[in-house]
């Protein structure tokens, strides 16, 4: 069976159907039940030390806030761990992805929100960087 | 890195190398210019630059820009605070480019506290983007003259690009990288989170040493004057991300109410003293609950005046 890549931008991707509503349930029960995946359809896990940075309340995705709790916890919901926390013990014990945790993310693409990220992957559609970021790569300042 | 033109008047110091002077503005809930007035009188010559401040701890106050203006009509060097929290990437991009406007040549850019620890909880929280990505998106409105988007802004804004962090709370090791990761984005000065546990600051500018970041970001060492062991309390029991030690708290409370305020300013001028010892430390950002008089003190006696003059008085435009 053929399938074929939508690499039409975010907001006019037709509802999944057939192969990519399976490829998104599957990746929806399998990551919700693992790491309580949010479904962004830009996933960083790996560079997060496998805690996913949508469960933090203030979507943060470069690290952790300023107000961590002394005891670890999330300020927003003092009874939880805060989720950088978690990354940043998870991102000691992995191979390869471990100095991701130094990678500048870019900003969330809000289109992405509910589709799967595996398919998003595969058709490049996660890889839309805003004009004006890309403009600032690697440019020295100060 | 000296020949960098100043983009303000707290750039020119640090580029002098001098050790400078922030503090930050009491908020105000009035239309009247007069409230900020009355603020950058006391502050003017007193301190470089005064931090306005954006709806901190998540209530609503006189915005930060409008602030800005007032305090730089009155010759006192503005630093526009913004928090992710409020505002979208459209919004931030317009205020950043609204404050350039009205005469702001410094940003500090941040996530926010939350909404859960102001007084309305129950708001929508924007957060669509972090401290970093707004670090960034300033750069590139400066830099590049450009908004996210691409599009071309048809003059682009001048200011230094400020950022927060906090060396005080968990995950304590990976601090400075994150701090590392805001300078890659464009963080050109930092001002820390509240600091009252000097062995914890020495730890994060020594691994900030380590990665090579000393020279490439000037760090201010937060100081609160704290005016009552209540003060105190509060900072330790309801403000999250402040490492208060007990025995800060146990010596404020030692002493009868009308001692304490004199206690509180001597806590912040051993800590003063202890910042201006500490490599990499290049200036101390002064805060308080309406304790500006005490602010004051704490600068002259800890030997900071006379500060540097040469600001022009006519920063809008």
């Amino acid at each position: 069976m053929r399938m074929r890549l939508d690499r039409r931008p975010p907001q006019t991707a037709p509802e999944p159907r057939g192969v990519r509503k399976a490829i998104l349930l599957v990746e929806k029960r399998s990551k919700e039940a693992i790491w309580d995946c949010r479904m962004c359809g830009q996933c960083i896990l790996h560079s997060t030390g496998l805690s996913c940075p949508m469960r933090c309340p203030k979507n943060l995705r470069n690290g952790p806030c300023g107000g961590v709790l002394q005891n670890g916890n999330c300020e927003v919901v003092p009874d939880h761990p805060c989720v950088w926390v978690q990354a940043w013990k998870g991102s000691r014990v992995l191979p390869v992805w471990r100095d991701h945790m130094t990678h500048v993310q870019r900003p969330v693409d809000w289109r992405l929100q509910g589709t799967a990220s595996w398919e998003n992957l595969l058709t490049g559609r996660d890889r839309y960087v805003p004009p004006g970021w890309a403009s600032a790569q690697g440019a020295s300042h100060r | 890195m000296s020949s960098v033109e100043a983009r303000s008047h707290l750039h020119r110091l640090l580029l002098a190398g001098e050790f400078v002077v922030t503090a930050e503005l009491e908020t105000t809930d009035s239309p009247d210019p007069e409230s900020v007035y009355r603020f950058a009188d006391a502050l003017r010559g007193n301190v470089d630059a005064v931090n306005c401040t954006d709806n901190s701890a998540a209530h609503p106050h006189l915005s930060s820009q409008a602030s800005a203006h007032f305090l730089a009509d009155r010759g006192v060097e503005p630093i526009v605070q913004f928090a992710c929290r409020d505002r979208n990437r459209i919004g931030l991009q317009a205020d950043i480019l609204g404050a350039a406007a009205l005469g702001a040549r410094n940003l500090c850019l941040m996530t926010g506290d939350d909404v859960g620890v102001g007084d309305h909880p129950e708001a929508k929280p924007i957060y669509d983007l972090d401290s970093i990505h707004a670090i960034r998106i300033a750069k590139v409105l400066r830099d590049e003259g450009v908004y996210l988007s691409g599009r071309r802004l048809a003059e682009p804004p001048s200011y230094l690009i400020g950022a927060v962090e906090n060396p005080f709370a968990p995950p304590l090791d990976l601090r400075p990288m994150r701090l590392g990761k805001k300078v890659e984005a464009g963080a050109e000065f930092v001002q820390t989170q509240i600091c009252f546990n000097m062995p914890k600051l020495r730890l994060f500018m020594s691994r900030t040493e380590d990665l090579g970041l000393l020279d490439r970001v000037w760090i201010l060492g937060g100081v609160f004057v704290l005016r009552s062991a209540r003060a105190a309390r509060y900072l330790r029991d309801q403000v999250p991300g402040i490492d208060i030690p007990d025995e800060i708290v146990r010596r404020m409370e030692a002493l009868p109410a009308e001692r304490q305020s004199g206690e509180g300013i001597r806590v912040a001028l051993e800590l003063v003293a202890e910042l201006r010892q500490v490599r990499g430390i290049t200036g101390v950002h002064l805060m308080s609950i309406k304790g500006d008089r005490e602010i004051l003190r704490v600068i002259d006696e800890a030997g900071l005046l006379p500060r540097p003059a040469g600001v022009e008085h006519a920063v809008a435009g």
